[in-house]
């Protein structure tokens, strides 16, 4: 199981994936809004989607978990 | 042949076969190199001139007391080189062993070269300390040599296995940590005496690794992923670079960028979307010629030489795509230490500006974002080589003041088509001139209409052609002519002289 954290703190703007989406590496799965700038989270590696752990308008800190992958 | 020197050829191959065999194939097992199989490596043909290569021939199981202390050429250039040998007690030092390092580094001073340091040593003989530690030509000395060279001639380590407790100074004061991935590590206790001491049981990857130290602690500089590459990015690094600081690093002839993309495309308009300043990078500099600093810490900001039709520079660009460009307390420190080194070398600096300012809240405040914020200002503004500040898209706040933003003597401060100089964003500035009318409008669409046109009487107050107008900034500049704007000038600005204010030193904010 992999975690997709928050690289800094802001709030979610968009999810782009659900549970069960396959992913590569280097895709877009959540769009932060911090200082402003659209922060992208991209996915580390291959994998499912397990879990989603945030929503839209959700305040977020860094390294907060966003997504888990496996 | 007579005996005499069939003796010397016996004794002196007996040293240059380092230690027992079982340690060279603990060196095969790890996928290391023998101390002078690195050394053919890494000299032009493989050459070099070595002192003090019977040191403690007396004493049998230590050849060279464990280090080769050489001068040979890299590149052409004359460089010396220490390098310590692990199949000889873990490549530990003695006090033969700690004269050898001190006296390559008076040869390094008095030549006016660069100096290698090829590392992958255990640290002190205990049992040798009072001979190696505490005196006036102790290791101290070495350290201190260091500090005293920095900024005279490059300082380069290689870092291939450990370098523990005070060894792990050497590559603090080098210029540049190049790290083997898996073999690599620092640290000033080892796990064993962490958990002796204090409790922790952690692996040493996990501690001192060399990844770690590249992506987390920041005391690494470039990862290299095994030995023959850590070599072969130790010669390309110092073909940046002059001999020492009364030099300059020669200018090669031209190439064209590897990137065949137009700046306009690259960027987008909208100041809040990402991009990639690698394209960008890639579109501007000579083809193959970017090296990178610290890929992995702090990728927020980037860092790295490159040559410009030929020219070296460095270059200090943010990366919108990483945590939106935004200067953190890592980013600061990356810059500052860079900018330190491009002028030492008289290496000319350019800025790629497009950064929202320093981050805010709790957590960076804490951490003291001010006073590292304050040392990437204070290097950039006491650096006295060419600068030249682009303001590629966002400049705000203090962002505007680290990337070299007109009040701190940049030779220009140019900008794109892109360019927006404020103090905060559109959103965040009417926000806080505006909130309380803002609140006080019930009717949403009436607060939104309100809103909207502010942001607008704000966009035009803040307007490039204004700031233009105003002379901020010295010109305007298309994406598809910036590469050429900035071959002619980095050649006018080639004779600038600039003398440091007198006095002793700033008072460094660290």
């Amino acid at each position: 199981m992999q975690e997709i954290k928050a690289s800094m703190a802001g709030t979610v703007l968009n999810v782009m994936v659900g549970e069960g989406d396959t992913i590569t590496a280097g895709q877009e799965l959540v769009m932060l809004e911090s200082m402003k700038m659209e922060i992208p989270i991209e996915g580390v590696e291959e994998g499912t989607v397990a879990e989603v752990k945030v929503n839209v308008g959700d305040f977020v800190n860094e390294g907060d978990v966003l997504v888990t992958v496996k | 042949m007579n005996h005499l020197e069939e003796l010397l050829a016996s004794r002196a191959s007996e040293v240059e076969s380092g230690g027992a065999e079982k340690y060279h194939q603990k060196l095969k097992d790890s996928n290391k190199l023998f101390v002078r199989d690195r050394l053919k490596l890494l000299f032009d043909d493989g050459e070099y001139t070595e002192d003090g290569k019977f040191a403690n021939n007396l004493a049998k199981e230590l050849p060279a007391d464990g280090v080769v202390t050489a001068i040979g050429r890299v590149n052409g250039e004359k460089v010396c080189v220490m390098a310590n040998d692990s199949t000889v007690k873990a490549g530990s030092w003695g006090a033969r062993t700690v004269e050898k390092i001190i006296r390559i580094q008076e040869t390094a001073m008095n030549l006016k070269v660069p100096l290698l340091y090829l590392v992958d040593s255990a640290g002190a003989r205990i049992t040798d300390q009072l001979e190696m530690f505490p005196n006036r030509r102790g290791a101290g000395r070495i350290f201190h040599n260091q500090v005293k060279m920095s900024g005279m001639v490059p300082q380069v380590c290689l870092l291939f296995g450990p370098s523990a407790a005070g060894g792990a100074y050497i590559p603090a004061f080098c210029d540049i940590v190049i790290m083997v991935d898996k073999n690599a590590s620092m640290y000033l206790g080892s796990p064993r005496m962490a958990e002796k001491v204090i409790g922790e049981k952690v692996t040493l990857e996990q501690m001192g690794g060399a990844r770690m130290h590249c992506s987390t602690s920041g005391c690494g500089d470039v990862l290299a992923e095994n030995e023959e590459h850590a070599i072969e990015l130790g010669r390309s690094y110092l073909s940046y670079f002059p001999g020492n600081f009364h030099k300059q690093t020669p200018r090669l002839d031209g190439k064209l960028p590897s990137l065949e993309k137009s700046i306009s495309e690259i960027v987008p308009e909208n100041q809040n979307a990402p991009f990639n300043m690698y394209e960008l990078i890639d579109a501007l500099v000579d083809g193959e010629s970017f090296f990178e600093i610290k890929k992995l810490f702090a990728p927020e900001l980037i860092t790295g030489f490159a040559r410009i039709d030929g020219r070296v520079v460095g270059l200090i660009a943010n990366q919108p795509k990483v945590k939106g460009g935004v200067l953190f307390v890592d980013s600061a420190d990356k810059g500052a230490k860079f900018i330190q080194l491009c002028d030492a070398y008289h290496i000319p600096l350019i800025f790629l500006a497009d950064v929202p300012g320093f981050m805010i809240g709790t957590k960076v405040e804490s951490a003291g974002i001010i006073r590292h914020g304050a040392k990437l200002i204070a290097a950039m503004s006491s650096a006295t080589v060419p600068k030249i500040s682009v303001v590629v898209r966002k400049a705000y706040g203090a962002g505007l003041y680290a990337m070299a933003g007109p009040a701190f003597e940049p030779d220009c401060c140019i900008a794109l088509p892109t360019a927006q100089i404020a103090v905060m964003g559109p959103e965040a500035a009417v926000n806080a001139v505006y909130a309380n009318k803002i609140n006080a409008i019930e009717d949403p669409k009436e607060r939104i209409e309100y809103v909207k046109e502010k942001h607008q009487e704000y966009k035009e107050h803040i307007d490039i052609y204004k700031l233009a107008s105003e002379l901020i900034v010295d010109d305007i500049v298309p994406g598809s002519e910036l590469r050429n704007v900035l071959i002619d000038r980095l050649s006018y600005y080639e004779s600038k002289e600039m003398e440091a204010p007198a006095k002793k030193h700033p008072v460094y904010p660290v």
